[in-house]
């Protein structure tokens, strides 16, 4: 029966024409969440009844964990009407799922949303995170915690600036880029550890010469080469001037210094003070071949010290990056770990932000210094015992001093990773000239600052 | 399209239908020729008919919908028109991610054809024994999931894995150090990674072209060997013309297979080093979840499925000389 099959044919096409039509434009309004006055604020979770918050995030490394798991159990003993509903993800897995999540109808309660213009600032432009002002001025967290670091979890409504306008996160963790040593190869070489730039380069130059690796490293993700130029950069120009330029108010990738930081890391490349072939070892693999001794320096995040005090004990040593001159102070990446905000369309928002208040007291950074991690404030009454983060906990606290912190690259513009990093990746290779990639960088950067 | 096609078998089926249906009681077809399919055929059809449709021609509306926005996959979407297909041929990363793609195919696709051919060319002139297992061995590759070939050949190619150890072997002996980091290197990550399909290929096309031979009558053999054919002979008068249908589907799925290539470039390079390996699959993937370009994204898997059927239809032409 043709005709049935037809007359089939054409409703079938009809009832996609209206369901297409019925389904508008993908996303939803952009209405920002209103902030609440601080009147209407409660602090008062007991007497919220019964209440599950679910709860992302992205500890899933062996200290960190332990340190989520405590707190949240003090919580819940805390609170016995609450319950917390924990999911965590590794950082990449929890980037890729939040997006979706987020603009779902039911997202969790509280999430480890990033800084940056590729991830905070577009969730804050969706309306999709509240801003938390008004539990500040119940909870006073601006109070606790430094001006500088309230500000990279601070985005104006249309997510075009980072630093100013709401709060939308706190932190929990520190965490610095540094430099790591193998102190055993460091006596054997008869090196000191280096305070400038210049004598690292000379350290560099006599462990090639002895036949070490002198520099670790592992760049398969492109996020790696982007935080060795980023400690580069922040030896060859002012701090004020990288914040600048990340948060895209002023600067630009092709000045003066930031080709030279490039054509250092060209240069180290070229003369093998990188691990040969580093393009083809993946980044997690890098401490792990560094506690090898694959490597006499390593450059790294404070996110490894745990599990580099687990392998290699006293023979490894941390410190800030080596300085511009003797004795000038210090600026290097980092700042703190992923804030945690609370989603606009939560139903608990009062529950929600008395836990993450409660995760970042006090008594919190305690816990943080009795699992190994290192935490954004300093702990009241806890001293770490691991020789590692005890040189860990004064590198940041020297930091913290000084207010040497830079933000991350990534930051910059949400394609940075690839626009960005793959260049970096052939400027490794010995296959672009620093110049090049940094007009790579750039052509990215004036991309997105146009659009947004 | 759907429709004709159902229509063009139903007629067929229809023949010898009719002779069957004249011995039953009649009335039971009302007004329909007997051996029409009846309305009722729909309802049988029904569930499977809701999960296709729900699951698969669903979103793939919605996707060609929002390959025409300009969309972060969170605030509110804005009209694009035909931008994001522009951008598929003007932006280098993916044009350069498409001629990848063309590379791959070749090493998806030709490679395995080619060497099963010989593989198979030689079976088919001696008598080999424990050609089970040697099936089964070629064929283990089709088994194993994606993503643990990519992380076992990233192994194999990785810094101090079998390849390079072999390598290393040959330098000592006086040879050129010909060691690399397969997978970062900018020269050699997109054939390393081809190879791995081939590797994965050569099973499945072997075991078709297995089953093609076993069909070709050994007469036709003993023939061209009185003529005097000798073994490229034979293959090109005997075995290759009787092999026309398999290689179609070898070539249909193997090319299937590299044009929706995602898992083994995102276990094995993440598209790296630099955009060196990668490919619209990843790419899909890539701008829709890590840079926030949604439309786009959904751009190229439309422009991907499009080419995909635009292939298929061609191999279809081209091996078997007519309308696959």
């Amino acid at each position: 029966m043709p005709a049935l099959m037809r007359r089939g044919a054409v409703a079938t096409a009809a009832a996609l024409v209206t369901a297409l039509a019925a389904a508008c434009a993908p996303g939803g309004s952009s209405d920002k969440p209103a902030d609440k006055a601080p009147a209407a604020v409660s602090t008062d979770v007991a007497g919220a009844g019964n209440v599950t918050l679910t709860v992302w995030d992205q500890e899933v490394q062996g200290g960190m964990k332990e340190q989520i798991e405590t707190l949240n159990k003090r919580f819940e003993a805390k609170y016995p009407n609450v319950k917390i509903n924990r999911v965590s993800r590794s950082f990449s897995d929890l980037q890729k799922t939040l997006r979706l999540a987020l603009s779902g109808g039911n997202p969790p309660d509280v999430v480890e949303a990033n800084q940056g213009y590729a991830a905070m600032a577009q969730f804050v432009k969706a309306g999709m995170l509240l801003p938390l002002d008004s539990y500040d001025q119940v909870y006073g967290w601006k109070k606790r915690f430094p001006k500088g670091l309230m500000d990279l979890n601070s985005v104006t409504d249309d997510g075009k600036l980072i630093g100013s306008g709401k709060l939308y996160g706190v932190s929990l963790n520190g965490e610095i880029v540094g430099l790591y040593y193998n102190k055993e190869k460091l006596a054997k070489l008869g090196i000191q550890p280096p305070k400038t730039w210049a004598e690292f380069e000379q350290a560099l130059a006599t462990a090639k010469n002895k036949g070490e690796v002198p520099v670790a490293f592992g760049n398969v993700e492109k996020l790696p080469a982007m935080q060795l130029y980023g400690l580069l950069q922040d030896g060859l120009t002012d701090k004020e001037s990288v914040r600048k330029l990340v948060f895209g108010s002023g600067g630009s990738w092709s000045d003066g210094p930031n080709v030279q930081a490039a054509q250092r890391l060209s240069d180290w490349a070229k003369k093998g003070y990188l691990t040969k072939n580093a393009n083809s070892i993946k980044w997690d693999d890098t401490p792990v071949n560094f506690a090898k001794g694959d490597g006499v320096f390593m450059f790294g995040g404070t996110w490894w010290a745990p599990d580099l005090n687990d392998r290699m004990k006293e023979k490894v040593g941390f410190m800030l990056p080596p300085a511009s001159q003797a004795g000038a102070p210090v600026a290097t990446m980092g700042g703190e770990s992923l804030p945690w905000s609370i989603t606009a369309k939560t139903k608990h928002p009062d529950v929600a932000a008395a836990y993450i208040n409660f995760i970042t007291s006090p008594e919190a950074m305690d816990v943080a210094v009795e699992t190994g991690s290192l935490p954004v404030l300093p702990a009241p009454s806890k001293q770490p015992s691991a020789p590692l983060m005890k040189e860990v906990l004064t590198a940041w606290t020297e930091l913290s001093k000084n207010d040497g912190t830079t933000p991350y690259i990534d930051y910059a513009t949400p394609t940075f990773t690839d626009a960005f990093g793959g260049p970096l990746q052939e400027l490794v290779a010995g296959k672009k000239s620093a110049e090049a990639v940094m007009k790579a960088a750039q052509d990215d950067y004036t991309a997105f600052q146009k659009k947004k | 399209m759907t429709t004709v096609a159902r229509h063009k078998t139903a007629r067929k089926r229809s023949e010898p239908a009719d002779t069957r249906a004249a011995g039953r009681p009649g009335g039971r077809y009302g007004g329909r020729p007997p051996g029409e399919p009846r309305a009722i055929g729909w309802l049988y059809v029904l569930p499977a008919l809701l999960v296709y449709g729900g699951f698969l021609l669903w979103p793939l509306i919605r996707g060609a919908q929002f390959s025409l926005y300009d969309w972060d996959g969170l605030g509110t979407a804005e009209w694009a028109g035909l931008s994001n297909y522009t951008s598929t041929w003007t932006d280098p990363a993916l044009r350069g991610a498409f001629g990848h793609l063309l590379v791959l195919i070749v090493f998806y696709s030709v490679f395995p054809c080619c060497i099963a051919f010989v593989l198979v060319g030689a079976m088919s002139r001696t008598k080999i024994r424990g050609l089970v297992f040697f099936r089964t061995v070629l064929f283990l590759p089709q088994v194993i999931a994606m993503v643990a070939v990519a992380v076992a050949w990233r192994w194999v190619y990785s810094e101090d894995g079998p390849i390079n150890t072999v390598l290393g072997w040959l330098h000592s002996a006086g040879l050129p150090d010909w060691r690399h980091g397969w997978l970062g290197d900018f020269t050699f990550a997109l054939p390393a990674v081809g190879l791995v399909g081939t590797w994965v290929g050569i099973g499945l096309a072997l075991v078709l072209f297995l089953a093609g031979v076993q069909k070709i009558p050994r007469e036709l053999y003993e023939a061209a060997r009185i003529d005097g054919a000798g073994a490229v002979r034979e293959f090109l008068t005997v075995t290759l013309p009787a092999l026309r249908r398999e290689l179609a589907v070898a070539l249909t799925l193997t090319t299937i297979m590299a044009i929706r290539n995602f898992d083994l470039i995102y276990m094995a390079t993440e598209g790296g080093p630099g955009d060196a390996t990668k490919v619209p699959a990843y790419e899909v993937y890539n701008r829709t979840f890590n840079t926030g370009e949604v439309g786009l994204g959904c751009a190229i898997g439309v422009t991907l499925a499009v080419l995909a059927f635009a292939v298929t239809a061609g191999i279809g032409r081209l091996v078997e000389g007519k309308d696959a």
